[in-house]
């Protein structure tokens, strides 16, 4: 029995909680939270060891693995805290604020040799999964651009209150919604070289963005959109779409399905052909022990536990790999704060150029300092020129 | 008894588990409330007189019509299932868990609420703040028959996982008490939720669950809900028999129907045709 703590009770904590408890060969020994009350009711109705402080049940109570699922400003500390007692850890998404946070954590596990894994469950959808041994088996041929899509209700009118909210804390469109789509293209394309006409939009977030615009380059003249957007109540659940293209076809996947388009000149893999090719989730679902809110879900956390049990620490979504994306989201906040390339700066014309706002100017360096310490120092000096420039307009 | 045949909702909400696009079209055309009643009275009309719906908002425009014409819906039976979920998980992220309780105490009787939803939150007993939330969720359907009352697969999964077995207790309890209907629990993990009612001494329980030929969202396999049907004492829905189109219908059923122990099918379509192509297989099978 691998013998499992869970730490952070929220949304993501709770049904991690209710699917690893079910697990035949887990046994949960201890759930931490800050909030009394879910502790309280918890071990009242189902009898689980609860701890208010997460050091305190790391001293009293002997653990194979962690599921940290904390608000995003905490995981640092408190995934190298469990690396250091000799722990496996699966921490939700995004893995930290700051992608050197990221590197150094994957550092420390590989040091340590501990089993790693990021809540990147798309990874696990049958659909998305097809989408990924397509590519590996150059179905579509060359690759040559991508448009990664997700969009949902989340935030639909200017208020809130919790830690979602604050891009401070991890919250916002960019680390919560985005960071989806973008560990897809990180799986399927790689780390991308840099990025590009990055917008981080608001609509009705005070503070922090509600839709993610950009432009991902990759090696080999490989390129990539972003395009998500969490204000959108047309959409009844976040739903994430990707759409590839290549030189002998094209892939658009969802969780629902895979459709494959394939040119009389590829070479379609077993089961395929020539023209258009539909997988349904019913047939690319593999099951799982438990289901809660979607196969993927408890399938990663299979996954994690397999890792832990075969000491399998290469396994999906690794801190390493984690820390990649999380290289992504910074270089796209860097590039959003850098603004467009305008004409006017372009015709180096000397007319006199339209004063920012000031709220503005003080948004984009609220934004810039958060990003600023991991951003590249190309895109630091673009920054730091941009807001130049804009103060000289006053 | 429940009636063999009972009609779902899913069509109507842009829920489909093959298709975005499908999911989409069929979200445009139900968006107009007359489509969706033209749907329900073709099913109505053909003796599927039995509605499994969500509590979402649209469905207690439904309750209106159906309460403004009794003579027309002398036979029309609701079977709500609780609760909708989106709107509980979407005030989560926005309010946390307390405020997301906060927001869906119901309005009516403020005192009996603050008084049954204020002592559960201070003394960690679920018991009142669940009642409380249930009987939010059925102001809806007030004047209306609602002789089964469902658990929503979410929560009912959420809590056999965590292991608060009360909770089921509590719900049933609750449900034959003040509304004089069954409890029924909707999952996607059959076996798993027969032992955890079994635990809560809940007899013989109304239990929906997917039930298909390729065991499609059958979590425990389809060896053990056959087990399950074969040896457990519970009266079970399928649901999902056709697997989202994966399967065709009159293979779907035959396999659905030559098992033991079904009682009911749910069910949804969005044509006449498709309705009664689905009584006509279900009445020439059951022969």
């Amino acid at each position: 029995m691998i013998r499992m703590g869970v730490v952070g009770l929220g949304k993501m904590g709770l049904s991690h909680l209710s699917m690893i408890r079910s697990h035949p060969r887990v046994s949960v020994d201890a759930v931490v939270d800050s909030t009394g009350y879910v502790l309280d009711v918890l071990s009242k109705y189902t009898g689980v060891r609860t701890y208010g402080d997460y050091d305190t049940m790391l001293r009293e109570v002997a653990l194979d693995a962690v599921i940290i699922a904390t608000p995003t400003r905490l995981h640092a500390s408190m995934v190298a805290t469990a690396l250091d007692a000799g722990l496996d850890v699966f921490c939700e998404k995004p893995l930290c604020l700051t992608s050197a946070e990221s590197f150094q954590l994957a550092e420390r596990a590989a040091q340590r040799e501990r089993v790693t894994q990021v809540g990147y469950h798309n990874r696990f959808v049958g659909a998305f999964r097809e989408v990924k041994s397509l590519l590996d088996a150059n179905a579509i041929g060359r690759v040559t651009h991508t448009l990664a899509e997700a969009y949902g209700p989340v935030v639909l009118k200017a208020k809130g209150s919790t830690w979602r909210s604050r891009r401070s804390e991890g919250g916002g469109c960019l680390y919560d919604y985005a960071a989806h789509p973008l560990d897809l293209l990180t799986w399927y394309l790689g780390a991308p070289t840099g990025v590009g006409g990055a917008v981080l939009g608001r609509v009705f977030s005070a503070e922090t963005e509600d839709e993610v615009f950009g432009t991902l380059y990759y090696p080999d003249d490989v390129s990539g959109q972003i395009s998500v957007h969490w204000s959108d109540e047309s959409y009844r659940k976040m739903t994430t779409k990707v759409t590839l293209w290549g030189t002998e076809g094209r892939i658009v996947a969802d969780r629902q399905e895979c459709q494959v388009y394939l040119r009389d000149t590829s070479t379609p893999p077993a089961g395929y052909r020539v023209g258009w090719n539909v997988r349904y989730t019913t047939e690319l679902t593999e099951p799982v022990w438990f289901y809660l809110r979607g196969e993927e879900y408890s399938a990663q956390l299979d996954h994690f536990v397999a890792s832990v049990e075969q000491r399998r620490v290469n396994g999906m979504n690794t801190f390493a790999s984690a820390a990649i994306t999380d290289r992504v989201l910074e270089l796209l906040t860097s590039d959003a704060a850098g603004g467009a390339s305008t004409l006017q700066a372009e015709a180096g014309t000397s007319s006199p150029r339209p004063a920012v706002p000031e709220a503005t100017i003080r948004a984009t360096a609220a934004m810039a300092r958060t990003r600023i310490a991991g951003a590249s120092n190309v895109a630091r000096r673009k920054i730091r020129r941009r807001m130049d420039d804009w103060r000289d307009r006053r | 008894m429940m009636d063999r045949l009972l009609f779902g909702d899913n069509q109507f909400f842009g829920v489909n588990h093959m298709s975005e696009e499908k999911a989409r079209a069929q979200a445009m055309r139900f968006s107009n409330l007359d489509a969706v009643m033209a749907v329900l009275d073709n099913a109505y009309d053909e003796g599927i007189t039995t509605f499994m719906c969500t509590t979402h908002d649209r469905i207690a425009e439904v309750c209106d019509r159906v309460r403004a014409a009794p003579e027309r819906y002398e036979r029309f039976a609701f079977f709500p299932c609780m609760p909708y979920a989106h709107k509980y998980a979407d005030a989560m992220t926005e309010l946390g868990m307390l405020g997301a309780a906060k927001r869906f105490l119901p309005d009516e009787g403020m005192l009996n609420a603050a008084v049954r939803g204020g002592r559960s939150l201070a003394q960690k007993d679920i018991e009142g703040l669940t009642t409380l939330l249930i009987d939010a969720e059925m102001t809806m359907f007030r004047g209306l028959r609602t002789p089964v009352i469902w658990l929503q697969n979410v929560v009912v999964d959420l809590l056999v996982g965590l292991g608060f077995t009360d909770a089921f207790r509590i719900f049933s309890d609750h449900v034959r008490a003040r509304y004089e209907a069954e409890p029924g629990f909707i999952t996607m993990n059959l076996p798993m939720l027969l032992d955890t009612l079994d635990e809560a001494g809940i007899v013989n329980p109304i239990v929906c669950s997917n039930i298909n030929k390729i065991g499609f969202r059958m979590s425990g396999g389809i060896d053990a809900y056959h087990a399950a049907l074969t040896e457990r004492t519970f009266r079970a829905v399928a649901m999902s028999v056709f697997a989202s189109g994966a399967i065709p219908a009159r293979e779907a059923l035959e396999w659905v129907l030559a098992l033991p122990n079904i009682e009911s099918i749910v069910f949804g379509a969005s044509s006449l045709t498709n309705i009664r192509a689905t009584r006509r297989l279900v009445e020439e099978l059951n022969a």
